[in-house]
């Protein structure tokens, strides 16, 4: 049975975490059995020089600042050969909003890419591929159709952060608008192009406005049928000019919990051991997440905003043991290349 | 498999006792949120919404040990870097800078067994701070002291704790139980208190109306029936003498300690487990505490839903565990302590070292 807004809302208000955990765990149990996924993939920054300055990023330099860079096509080649090498079957390229970069130099780099690798390449924040429309001058779909046949298999859901517009203008005024990010979605799935879809709490929002955000996921969803997986991060407060303290990890939890009841029509509910540290990342998996994501050999955004968690495979596989359940490598489409 | 669950669930709705197996049982179980709403039910129908905790000051008077158990990364040898043996005067100056909180209530002293201070030593310790700071409470010594100090001294148990209780102490730390078992004893601390040493402290205190704590050391070379034999121990002679007031699980943190190099630190999921079997198990205490310098603030918040009212205090100065490695602050402040508690929709009381309420923070 489907869970409206009002009825999440006095659900998430009458029952404690372990009542909702409980909830969530037997729809995880129930669909996943006791199979445990993450992925191996590396993370690769192209460029933190972003003329969008959001407040609660810590990792955008202005272009004239010392530490900021942009990879050339060579660099980039040779991260992803190391993350080959290491054995990543994916890579997520994510960069700042670069006015000097053309869509060919996107275009290029997938090819190069694909030319000699076989890896996945699930990249972009729906925010990034607004921004090279726009500066392209192209649509949205044009946009997103030159990056698939240049090789883009599929985006990530970052940049959503809370799809309202009203904590969105306190956060990020410079960001994509929550109709944007939900339309950049859209048009991917519509050409086949699947995604990822994420929030972001712990901005001041209220918990109306996560069920909310879920709520619009889910329609999207319904429509569509393009996500995923669902991830959830916890804003990270240190370095930034928004500040503010951390969200607890009972509140994390809590609206964990949630997400697995109300999208029930997204498969996977990813819990993130990279904002919450590997102890509460541990936690999730019996509070509805039935994946870790990823082993990731380079995290900048995080990093620099002040958490900085490492993760082998042999540790991932050990936490996940120590749950009772099957630790299981997967690819970007959650099919299971390996357990152990 | 589910129905040996079912029938557990159903005794623990009923008030009835768990057996050794259903203990074992509930290690196997891998339904965390399950095992932590059960606890939980228990906590609320015992204790109801109330969060203890302390503003307190920790004081280990020496590091000097002639134990050096091979879980411990603070005790060392009497010419070892880093040894040191306080003054009177030294511990005055400890507790005198505590006391700029004017919250201050109490203090919490354990230390190593010095291989060449007296029993005298001891008392003198007490008493002088007993006179000179009357509205601290004073908590100190484990079981494993106090069967030092009557070894020293030469003196029974009961003479021992009586002479300590003249001086003014007020309880004794629950520390020192580690596991219950002869068999791990003698593998990690044999020259220290036996199990049945340890337990006999604990039932002398009571006797003479000193209440204590109990703990329990987990995540080293203990089997998980160890573990349910150690909290069936204390549960019996809880039933005998009803005077332990809180349990402490203690998940063991292995940086910089003999055993560091074989054994790997707990995770969370089997932290949270242990509290939540604990609480379940030991029927007859009344307090369960989420101890958050070993468990990390996040995870002792966490705790309080899987059966805990208690999660210690401010500290002032932790080192007994930061020399292990932990990376919890040193001190929280109470207003922090206030907050992880009224976060969770949860009554924060100040309370003294026998669980008097000092303050209701609401
Ligand atoms: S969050 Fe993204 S868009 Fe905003 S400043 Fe950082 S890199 Fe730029
Ligand atoms: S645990 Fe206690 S008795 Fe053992 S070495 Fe450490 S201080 Fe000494």
């Amino acid at each position: 049975m489907r869970l409206n807004k009002n009825e999440s809302i006095n659900l998430i208000n009458d029952s404690d975490l372990l009542k909702l955990g409980k909830m969530a765990d037997d729809i995880r149990r129930h669909k996943f059995s006791n199979i445990t996924t993450f992925i191996i993939d590396r993370n690769i920054n192209y460029t933190n020089i972003c003329q969008n300055e959001c407040d609660f990023c810590a990792f955008f330099r202005r272009k004239n600042q010392k530490s900021a860079y942009l990879l050339s096509h060579d660099e980039i080649i040779e991260k992803v050969h190391e993350a080959v090498e290491a054995g990543a079957t994916q890579v997520m390229i994510q960069g700042g909003l670069n006015p000097e970069l053309g869509l060919d130099y996107y275009e290029t780099m997938l090819r190069l890419i694909k030319k000699q690798f076989n890896i996945t390449i699930h990249s972009f924040t729906a925010t990034e591929i607004q921004y090279f429309a726009s500066r392209e001058g192209i649509s949205i779909l044009e946009t997103l159709k030159r990056l698939k046949a240049a090789g883009l298999d599929s985006l990530p859901g970052g940049g959503a952060e809370i799809l309202v517009d009203e904590v969105r203008k306190k956060i990020s005024p410079k960001k994509i608008s929550s109709y944007d990010w939900l339309n950049v979605m859209k048009v991917a799935h519509d050409i086949g192009m699947k995604s990822t879809a994420t929030m972001v709490i712990g901005f001041g929002e209220t918990m109306e406005q996560r069920i909310e955000h879920m709520e619009k996921i889910r329609n999207l969803q319904d429509e569509t049928g393009g996500f995923r997986a669902f991830i959830m991060w916890s804003f990270q407060p240190g370095n930034t000019k928004l500040g503010g303290e951390k969200v607890s990890s009972w509140d994390y939890m809590k609206t964990l919990a949630l997400s697995r009841i109300y999208l029930d029509n997204i498969e996977h509910i990813q819990g993130s051991w990279v904002t919450q540290g590997e102890r509460i990342g541990q936690l999730t998996l019996g509070f509805g997440a039935d994946d870790l994501g990823s082993i990731m050999l380079e995290e900048n955004v995080v990093r620099a905003a002040g958490t900085a968690y490492e993760m082998s495979i042999q540790k991932m596989v050990d936490l996940i043991k120590n749950t009772g359940n099957i630790p299981a490598q997967r690819d970007t489409e959650y099919n299971i290349l390996k357990t152990f | 498999m589910f129905g040996t669950f079912t029938e557990i669930e159903r005794k623990i709705i009923n008030d009835k006792r768990l057996s050794r197996e259903d203990g074992i049982k509930l290690f196997s179980c891998n339904e965390l949120s399950w095992l932590g709403a059960l606890a939980d039910y228990v906590r609320k129908k015992k204790c109801g919404d109330i969060v203890y905790y302390n503003v307190n000051c920790h004081v280990n008077l020496t590091n000097i040990c002639t134990s050096l158990c091979k879980f411990c990364a603070f005790g060392r040898e009497e010419n070892a870097k880093g040894a040191y043996a306080m003054s009177v005067d030294e511990v005055i100056a400890v507790v005198e800078d505590a006391m700029n909180d004017p919250n201050m209530s109490g203090l919490h002293i354990v230390s190593g067994l010095h291989p060449s201070w007296t029993f005298e030593k001891y008392l003198e310790i007490i008493s002088i701070l007993h006179k000179k700071f009357p509205n601290l409470y004073i908590k100190g010594f484990t079981g494993v002291e106090i069967t030092h100090f009557a070894k020293i001294s030469g003196k029974p148990i009961k003479n021992v704790l009586f002479e300590l209780k003249e001086a003014g102490l007020q309880a004794i730390a629950g520390g020192g139980a580690e596991i219950l078992s002869d068999r791990v004893r003698n593998l990690l601390c044999p020259k220290k208190a036996t199990a049945t040493e340890w337990l006999e402290v604990a039932e002398v205190a009571h006797s003479i109306g000193i209440k204590t704590n109990a703990s329990m050391l987990y995540g080293h070379i203990e089997t998980l029936e160890e573990r349910v034999d150690h909290l069936i121990k204390l549960r019996d002679l809880q039933d005998k003498t009803g005077g332990f007031q809180t349990f402490i699980p203690f998940p063991f943190l292995p940086k910089n300690t003999v055993l560091g190099k074989e054994v790997k630190q707990t995770s969370m999921w089997d932290d949270l487990r242990t509290m939540a079997i604990s609480r379940l198990m030991l029927d007859n205490f009344k307090n369960i505490k989420a101890y958050w310098v070993m468990l990390t603030v996040p995870v002792a918040q966490v705790a309080l839903n899987f059966g805990a009212n208690d999660i210690d205090g401010t500290i002032h100065k932790e080192t007994i565990l930061h020399d292990a490695g932990a990376t919890s602050p040193r001190s929280l402040k109470e207003d922090e302590i206030i907050k992880i508690i009224h976060d969770i929709g949860r009554v924060p009381a100040a309370c003294d070292c026998n669980f008097n309420i000092l303050r209701l923070i609401n």
